[in-house]
């Protein structure tokens, strides 16, 4: 049982301690419910916390380790194997980060099934905290796959009208891409006689072919999750579909999981498949920044906009890693933090708009920000952080990947392509201003929209902030300023074990 | 004939005598008690299953060779048991609530059970038919057992009717086997098999006895009956007939294959390995029409069917084959907890007159009845393979045999198969937690212990599935 009182057990399975409390809650206690879930969940973020203290940057090596033997019979050999390095500690932040914001941010928008809905976002959050601290190959897809099921319920049960298609297409999808990803595990764990990722790493020796289809296999499976274009579009339907709340989640963490498959185990388990797949998936990778900005545009449902400029930011996270350089891949890392604050910060944004109004159609409002300064504001800040403003931390991220894609032009990873790839990529920087402004132009400069109007008429004014919603988005205003200003102490904690994960790589 | 011998099949001959011994006392039992014949016949369950497990590591044959007593015979016989167990917790109160109680119900549950286990202990070829009868028989009465509502007796002539055809294969298949090894009893084909080159007519024989137990498992295609049958069965006897029958049809099949047929192996992996795929495809393809819950868990059954047939295709590899054996045999206990589960859930649901079997009957259940939607969605989730349930780590472990074994392809489909079934299981949990509706659902103490049992079953076991692990990898077939 001691596995039990280890830190990173803790970070992964405190909240079933909610889970656990929550079903003891009368139904129609709701109020204790939302309480018990936030409480849990900050806790949860202090252990995340804890955690960051103990941590070692300067170590490349795994730390917090927690390892025992879970299925060692009958030629199985499976391990609880735990452990944080330098990939990984961020985005576990990142994760308790958003889940309590989360919650707060849906304490009035969820008022049907509270319960199960908490339920369901600690499940999540388990699920999360899992897939980034597993080592074990099997423990690891455990986890993975078991955060499809509470988002699957959270979109289908609070979502809006077309969420049950949503939520299975969300389903289907997703599992369909990680289900190959299984069979590659099997193959691993059979070749190597261990499921361990450093083991697995350390024995290497794979055949190149079967490297290549090995790649492939849990390529998909991340791919779909970014997604890569052309994986994409369960995206925008998820999206548009879930609840507040959920959408944060999908898009501030969701969706690192898949670019933190490929840091975690593509670039490492198969060096040279990875490295003879860099200008392919740089290209696909190109290919997602320049459809996802214009596509984006050519939206009216700003929910659907944020959705797409997803697919774009990703891109970039993936033009990153596959720079396989220290500044694409810390560039990527970073970026994917970013994406997470920055457009987590949007989605709640839009939803609290959307609890006032229940219409995203951007072109419905205008001249929000003559009622609602706070809101512009923050909107405003937000909005530039996403298009990469000097200063705020999509600029910062941005930068760097774009500067590790250059040098892998230059030095011969992007074999075909060079600089053409990052100088194409660079161009969705433009774009992303071009609809972000036009969004933001249609929503709170000119005159008062349709939908302003009509609220006013019916006597439910739009009103600013409050601060609830404010405690809410402070802390992603204030990360969004913190990376962009001062981005060495993040940069620092990954810095060497990406140059570590970089190092291992046979490049040209 | 020694005391030896008979002990090899003490816990079949004890259950045997009960059930007899059922038989006069329930004349006794007047009709508004037959609780007491169910609590009876659990007993007798119950004390075959104590001393199959005293049997535990004990190894030999009985009879002259007929049958056997090994890990694999003990691993079985106890899910075999655990199943009449669970059929007659399924049962106890459906029969009331559908007024078809009548004390037969649990002698004839009895026998099946002993015609079950006797496939698993059978090393003989006539034995392994008589076994098979004793086994089918029952059922036949069972399935039949509504007996004035139509779709019932249709569903027992029908099964009756296929499953005396798919015996004529059977026989045919043994007939020409004996022609070809001069004997009926395993061990002895197997060294007649090796001797010389493999005949013609051994292997004709055994694609016959294939065909024979094709029937039984529901393998595709040799389905047609189970729609109808389990559709029109009263929905306790589908839960035990889906159970225990697969378990022995597999028994049976997985002891000749391996024992006997080895030298064959050439042949018959590209035939099971067809079988298997087809199985998997048709199985999971059709059920996604089905509006029904019982027809769709038919299909779901013959999918599953597919996916146990995986274990067998690496046979003839003697590196491979105990782990394959070991994972149809994890994968068996898998399908038995979680189907039994599902079928007690929709035991649940059901309402006299045939109502409550839709699937949109299901709407809203999540909202009145939450621990109850929760343990189907958990069943769900685990026919599916997904985790945190034992169906994840069933399939698991037969995709690790196939792949070990170089079937790569054959893993392939069955996962792909896996994506097709997400989406008829799922509409399952989409009624059930995103539509609104008015469910009732019959509580009932032995009934909600079933499902619920059964439901935290399968998520704790996949957390440590170590023990279960253990068993089947240990329940080894001795060749003796």
């Amino acid at each position: 049982m001691e596995f039990l009182l280890q830190p990173l057990t803790l970070v992964i399975f405190f909240p079933l301690v909610g889970v656990f409390a929550l079903l003891f809650i009368p139904k129609e206690n709701k109020d204790a419910m939302r309480w018990t879930t936030l409480i849990v969940a900050l806790i949860t973020f202090g252990i995340s916390i804890y955690v960051l203290t103990m941590f070692r940057a300067a170590d490349v090596n795994l730390q917090l380790v927690a390892r025992y033997d879970w299925i060692v019979v009958g030629g199985w050999n499976i391990q609880y194997f735990l452990g944080v390095d330098g990939l990984s500690i961020l985005l576990v932040l990142l994760t308790t980060l958003l889940t309590w914001i989360s919650i707060l941010s849906a304490w009035t928008a969820v008022e049907e099934r509270v319960k199960e809905f908490m339920i369901f976002f600690l499940l999540l959050e388990v699920g999360m905290n899992g897939v980034f601290l597993a080592q074990d190959l099997f423990l690891f897809y455990i986890f993975w796959e078991f955060t499809l099921v509470p988002m699957y319920f959270i979109i289908g049960i609070w979502g809006g009208p077309r969420r049950i298609y949503a939520a299975l297409k969300f389903f289907l999808y997703t599992m369909a891409g990680s289900i190959l990803m299984l069979l590659a595990i099997l193959w691993l764990g059979i070749y190597g006689n261990t499921f361990s990722v450093p083991d697995l790493i350390a024995r290497g020796g794979i055949p190149v072919n079967i490297q290549m289809w090995l790649f492939i296999a849990f390529a998909l499976a991340f791919a779909i999750k970014v997604p890569m274009w052309p994986l994409h579009s369960w995206l925008p339907d998820a999206h548009v579909e879930a609840p507040t709340a959920g959408s944060v989640i999908l898009a501030g963490v969701l969706l690192k999981l898949g670019t933190y498959g490929f840091v975690r185990f593509n670039l490492p388990l198969f060096p040279e498949a990875a490295v003879s797949a860099a200008p392919w998936m740089a290209l696909l990778a190109a290919i997602g920044i320049i459809y996802g900005a214009a596509v984006s545009y050519a939206q009216a449902d700003i929910k659907k906009l944020v959705a797409y400029s997803s697919v774009s930011h990703l891109g970039f996270v993936m033009l990153g890693v596959f720079a396989l350089n220290p500044e694409g891949v810390a560039g990527g890392i970073l970026q994917m933090i970013n994406h997470g604050v920055s457009t987590g910060a949007l989605f709640l944004l839009v939803g609290m708009i959307y609890e006032q109004t229940h219409t995203r159609e951007f072109r419905l409002y205008g001249g929000l920000w003559k009622i609602t300064p706070v809101f512009g504001t923050i909107y405003l800040i937000t909005s530039m952080s996403s298009m990469g403003l000097p200063g705020l931390n999509g600029f910062v991220g941005e930068f760097t990947v774009l500067l590790g894609a250059w040098g892998a032009g230059q030095n011969g990873v992007f074999y075909w392509g060079g600089v053409w790839l990052a100088a194409i990529s660079a161009l969705g920087v433009i774009m992303a201003a071009v609809y972000i402004l036009y969004m933001f132009q249609r929503m709170f400069m000119g005159p008062l929209g349709e939908i302003v109007e009509e609220a006013k008429k019916h006597g439910r004014p739009i009103r600013d902030l409050n601060w609830r919603e404010i405690a809410v988005i402070a802390p992603l205003v204030i990360l969004m300023f913190w990376i962009g200003l001062y981005p060495a102490p993040f940069f620092n904690l990954m810095a060497p074990a990406v140059n570590h994960l970089v190092g291992m790589l046979p490049l040209p | 004939m020694t005391f030896s011998d008979f002990t090899t099949i003490l816990p079949v001959a004890i259950l045997a005598v009960w059930a007899c011994a059922l038989l006069v006392v329930d004349l006794f039992i007047p009709k508004d008690r037959k609780g007491v014949t169910a609590l009876l016949a659990a007993l007798g369950l119950a004390i075959s299953l104590g001393y199959t497990l005293s049997q535990i590591g004990d190894e030999r044959l009985g009879f002259s060779g007929m049958v056997a007593l090994d890990g694999f015979s003990i691993f079985l016989n106890a899910l075999i048991l655990v199943c009449g167990l669970l059929g007659v917790a399924l049962a106890y109160d459906y029969l009331k609530r559908m007024n078809i109680e009548r004390g037969e119900y649990y002698v004839l549950l009895l026998f099946s059970s002993i015609g079950a286990m006797l496939m698993a202990q059978a090393a003989d070829l006539i034995i392994i038919f008589l076994a098979l009868e004793l086994l089918s028989i029952p059922l036949y009465v069972l399935s039949a057992f509504a007996r004035s509502n139509v779709s019932s007796e249709e569903a027992g002539l029908k099964y009756f009717l296929l499953g005396a055809f798919s015996s004529g294969f059977l026989v045919y298949g043994i007939a020409l086997i004996f022609g070809a090894a001069h004997t009926t009893n395993l061990y002895a084909i197997l060294a007649a098999a090796s001797a010389s080159t493999v005949s013609p007519l051994l292997a004709f024989g055994a694609a016959l006895v294939l065909v024979g137990f094709g029937f039984k498992i529901a393998a595709v295609p040799f389905h047609m009956w189970t729609p109808d049958a389990y559709q029109g069965a009263p929905t306790a006897v589908t839960a035990f007939m889906s159970s225990s029958a697969k378990i022995a049809g597999f028994a049976a099949l997985l002891r000749v294959f391996i024992t006997a047929f080895s030298p064959l192996a050439v042949n018959m992996t590209d035939v099971l390995w067809g079988l298997s795929a087809l199985t998997m495809v048709v199985g999971n393809i059709i059920a996604i029409t089905q509006t029904d819950i019982k027809r769709m868990l038919a299909y779901s059954s013959i999918a599953h069917a597919g996916y146990i047939l995986m274990a067998f295709v690496p046979y003839g590899n003697a590196a491979v084959a105990p782990v394959s054996v070991a994972a149809g045999l994890f994968y068996l206990i898998v399908y038995a907890i979680t189907n039994f589960g599902a079928w007690g859930v929709v035991i649940a649901v059901e309402r006299t007159e045939g109502k409550g079997l839709a699937i949109s009957d299901y709407s809203g259940l999540a909202k009145n009845h939450p621990a109850l939607a929760a343990a189907m969605s958990i069943f769900m989730v685990s026919l599916i393979g997904f985790p945190p349930t034992l169906g994840l780590v069933g399939k698991v472990y037969l995709f690790r045999a196939v792949i070990d074994g170089g079937f790569v392809v054959l893993a392939v489909i069955g996962v792909l198969t896996s994506i097709i079934s997400a989406f008829y299981y799922l509409r399952v949990v989409v009624n059930m937690y995103m539509r609104d509706g008015e469910p009732s659902i019959r509580r009932e103490f032995w009934l909600d212990f079933t499902w619920g049992a059964l439901a935290f079953l399968t998520v704790f076991l996949s957390l440590i599935p170590q023990t279960l692990f253990a068993w089947a990898s240990s329940a080894l077939m001795k060749l003796f």
